[in-house]
């Protein structure tokens, strides 16, 4: 199915957000993930499946500044 | 209109500050407005340079710059506050001369120390709006709950490589950091910043932004970042906008918040860059 991940549109095999990271070798702890705006809590990553035309962020820490 | 300008500015202001004053959205009313404003600037390095000269040269009344470190000779390839006779000087010191020089209507308030839980939200008290500049998440975190309990806009920014992210925090209206990123990543996950490296001109690009930003709250004119994360890539040159919301479940800001207090969210020398 096609999803959109951080604005491009990707082919992903169906399941839940944690198998979306885990596919892309993605540490959980290292991202906040949003899908169709609203930020999951990580509880909830291995709970919530992914539908077919989903807009999911992977938003990265940037702590930079200096 | 021209009566009032004259009886609060001198020529040499007018003259100064005539590219705003011409501007239907800032006019006199608006340049006494920053006149009259005080932003407080935490860290005084890469974010905070470009963010000091452009608000120093908007005319705002009073900048306060909180850094305990001195220059060192790696700061200087992009934090423009600094030069090559400053290596070694406290960042304070060296930026409050920065920008007396480039406008002495300005006052400069120094910190030289650390943020921390004990003495955040005495200085944050004192400003209108707060710029985050610094390159380590738990200073990251510690700035954004501040801002919630002092109540005080926040513009944060984070540099990285060549990616930038920027956004306007309004707290108890808009989402705030930890609505997104609910705590500090695990330190052994974090590359630190000299080993992560950051094209120097990413941070004008983003302090400039972030000064932009703080102005428009300051005159009330347009429509701030909030809610919206603007992420910067350099290598594309592209700009993406992704929006956020509050979130319930916030620990600070959220319907059932457990932060009820300020405290030093981990060990701020933990690291500053991630990126798988």
């Amino acid at each position: 199915m096609q999803v959109k991940i951080n604005g491009k549109p990707e082919e992903i095999q169906s399941g839940t957000v944690l198998d979306l990271l885990n596919a892309k070798k993605i540490e959980p702890q290292m991202v906040a993930v949003e899908v169709n705006d609203k930020v999951l809590e990580r509880d909830d990553l291995a709970t919530t499946h992914l539908h077919e035309g989903d807009q999911v962020e992977f938003l990265f820490y940037m702590g930079g500044g200096r | 209109m021209e009566l009032l300008i004259k009886m609060e500015f001198t020529e040499e202001q007018i003259n100064r500050y005539s590219r705003h004053i011409l501007l239907p959205e800032v006019g006199g009313k608006g340049q006494k407005k920053i006149a009259k404003s005080r932003i407080l600037l935490v860290g005084a390095g890469g974010l905070g340079s470009p963010a000091a000269l452009y608000l120093a040269a908007a005319g705002v009344g009073t900048i306060g710059l909180i850094d305990s470190d001195v220059v060192d000779l790696t700061n200087l390839q992009r934090q423009i506050l600094h030069h090559t006779p400053d290596v070694g000087r406290p960042k304070v010191q060296s930026g409050k001369e920065k920008i007396q020089a480039l406008n002495p209507d300005v006052s400069v308030s120094m910190y030289e120390e650390r943020l921390t839980a004990g003495n955040a939200l005495k200085i944050f008290g004192d400003y209108d709006v707060v710029i985050d500049g610094v390159d380590n998440f738990p200073a990251k975190f510690l700035i954004n709950d501040a801002c919630f309990f002092a109540e005080k806009p926040l513009i944060h920014g984070g540099i990285l490589r060549f990616d930038g992210r920027v956004t306007t925090i309004i707290p108890k209206k808009s989402a705030c950091y930890r609505c997104v990123f609910k705590a500090p990543p695990p330190p052994g996950l974090v590359a630190s910043c000299q080993e992560a490296g950051v094209i120097g001109v990413l941070a004008g690009i983003i302090g400039t932004i972030q000064a932009t930003e703080a102005l428009k709250l300051i005159l009330g004119v347009g429509r701030p970042l909030t809610d919206r994360l603007l992420d910067f890539d350099a290598r594309k040159t592209q700009f993406r906008e992704i929006k956020v919301r509050r979130n319930p479940n916030c620990a600070l800001c959220g319907e059932h918040p457990t932060i009820t207090e300020l405290f030093d969210d981990g060990d701020p020398y933990a690291g500053c860059a991630v990126r798988p």
